[in-house]
């Protein structure tokens, strides 16, 4: 591992795509994510990359989707308003099965709203977002560190499973400085997608076509089954194949009378919250999904039958918790407290809705 | 404050250096293997405005990086104060820039550090260098940089600064230091307060 630099999250995204053979960015401003394209604009041409200022969200991601075409390695980011004006784009990228990286650095909502943290887009990113039935796989970084580690598997994610990979992260972890080990370069060969568009092998016999175009009834449907069977084995890699312990954290579950759940910068003040608890003698513990689409269900699955209560927080009115009382399916309480609008929900709001929970006198 | 982890809110105008001296504490942190974090205050401001910024430096890993009650403030300008004063926790430290900031009626459970840095600022030639001026300062009270960690850091806050630049951002750093070591920041309430244990 190469030394530590202190960085925004922000920043890190970007080198971490550079590093991980990105060569194309495609965007358009947006607080809190405009480090990322600054910091882009400037990298890109030292290492021959293209970087465009799209006129709008809506022409950026549809250059995403033509350089994913050609085999390249591509990202787009934008905050909140920005990824609802790509969700089109992104629906045509997932139904011609184009890999690329999705960033949404989201902010309150719904609307205009603001340009705090929240964590409100979660429906929009794990529910595929845009028209049609697809998905995006939904990555949650809760440090700096993470937000370029998971760019670097955002990449090969999308690369193998031939999808758009989606980081969802929030005002928080793309403002924070944090040290970052970055990873190490590696040379990105636009001809190991024999699929793409600018495959120059030597076994080309074909054109190549990427579309999401399928006029026919018949064949359209053929071809969303296709896409369902990817999302089952994507599923079954992030539930128990070899992506089952990239996909979640446990923290001091195993004796925990209550579970705390929360993904990105909340599961950071969870941690706190369980470490005051476990002073004070109330045993809690932490599941930290770092996947969100495919949804880590198998670990609730198990530990409910061990623990007493869930505790969902978020940055929203409620949304992962849906998610959450699917997995529990019924069978132990689950419990959500949330702030919105921007507002970061303190340690000692939480602390004190544990206490209503476990020491309801 | 405890030995372990320091959490500080650093605060004052837009165009005082807040952020920036904020990015020193956490590179110095860094340079001097602790774990850090360093988070901005952003909104719709503009130069003028108030700026501010939460910094942790700590032994452990960070769990979450926000501060709801800092060990240390660091006001540069009289809003912060009114801001931040409240949330400090006891027995922490309110660290002020008394050029700007007159002496009042503060709390009496908190330690209070009183820095002309503006005026130190001016004296050096360069009156941006005063959150420097408190860098130096806080190193004296912190238990997990020290001044000579300021000085080691200096060189990769500012790649293909000015020799000159760096110059006066290590007098700074050395003057707010100074000023601590000489006690000339003790004043009546402090005096007390250091008998009183706290």
């Amino acid at each position: 591992m190469a030394e530590k630099v202190l960085m925004k999250g922000n920043e890190a995204i970007g080198e971490a795509a550079v590093r991980a053979g990105c060569r194309y960015y495609f965007g358009y401003p947006i607080t809190p994510q405009s480090e990322l394209p600054a910091y882009l604009a400037k990298r890109l041409p030292e290492v021959e990359g293209v970087f465009v200022q799209a006129e709008s969200e809506v022409a950026a991601i549809n250059m995403v989707y033509g350089a994913g075409s050609a085999g390249a390695r591509v990202m787009t980011s934008s905050s909140s308003p920005g990824v609802s004006l790509k969700q089109e784009g992104i629906s045509y990228i997932a139904g011609a099965e184009i890999p690329c990286l999705l960033v949404n650095v989201v902010r309150g909502g719904p609307g205009l709203g603001n340009i705090a943290p929240a964590q409100s887009d979660y429906w929009q990113a794990t529910r595929g977002g845009g028209h049609g039935d697809y998905r995006t796989l939904v990555l949650a970084p809760n440090s700096v560190q993470e937000m370029a580690d998971m760019t670097v598997a955002g990449f090969e994610f999308a690369d193998r499973f031939r999808n758009p990979v989606l980081l969802l992260s929030d005002g928080v972890l793309g403002q924070m400085m944090e040290p970052v080990s970055l990873p190490d370069p590696i040379d990105y060969d636009v001809d190991s997608k024999k699929w793409g568009l600018g495959y120059q092998g030597k076994d080309k016999n074909e054109r190549n076509l990427c579309t999401s175009i399928f006029l026919d009834v018949d064949e359209l449907e053929e071809h969303n089954w296709h896409l369902y069977q990817k999302y089952q084995v994507m599923t079954d890699l992030f539930s128990k194949g070899e992506y089952k312990d990239f996909a979640v954290e446990e923290h001091l579950c195993d004796d925990a009378e209550i579970i705390l759940v929360g993904y990105g910068i909340i599961s950071r003040i969870l941690k706190t919250v369980v470490e005051k608890c476990r002073k004070r003698g109330i045993k809690a513990g932490l599941i930290r999904p770092k996947v969100l689409w495919p949804f880590p269900s198998q670990v609730f699955e198990r530990l409910q039958q061990t623990t007493s209560n869930f505790l969902v927080v978020e940055m929203s009115c409620g949304q992962m918790v849906e998610d959450v009382k699917l997995a529990v399916n019924g069978k132990k309480p689950v419990y959500f407290f949330g702030r919105t609008g921007g507002t970061i929900p303190s340690d000692f709001e939480i602390l004190n809705e544990v206490d209503k929970i476990v020491r309801p006198d | 404050m405890s030995s372990k982890v320091e959490r500080i809110i650093l605060a004052g105008f837009g165009g005082q250096g807040i952020l920036f001296l904020g990015k020193v504490l956490a590179q110095t942190g860094m340079h001097a293997g602790k774990h850090v974090s360093w988070i901005p205050s952003y909104g719709p401001e503009m130069r003028g405005g108030t700026a501010n910024c939460t910094v942790i430096l700590s032994e452990n890993e960070i769990a979450s990086p926000m501060v709801t009650v800092p060990d240390t403030v660091i006001a540069m300008n009289r809003p912060s104060v009114a801001k931040f004063n409240l949330k400090i926790k006891a027995g922490g430290m309110l660290m002020y820039n008394s050029s700007l900031i007159e002496r009042q009626e503060f709390r009496d459970d908190i330690r209070l550090v009183e820095i002309p840095a503006s005026e130190i600022a001016e004296e050096l030639g360069n009156p941006r260098v005063a959150n420097l001026v408190m860098a130096g300062a806080y190193s004296k009270f912190s238990k997990l940089i020290t001044f000579e960690d300021l000085v080691a850091a200096l060189p990769d806050l500012m790649p293909g600064g000015k020799k000159e630049m760096l110059e006066i951002n290590q007098a700074a750093f050395k003057k707010g230091f100074d000023f601590v070591e000489e006690k000339k920041y003790m004043f009546g309430r402090y005096v007390y307060s250091v008998f009183k244990g706290i």
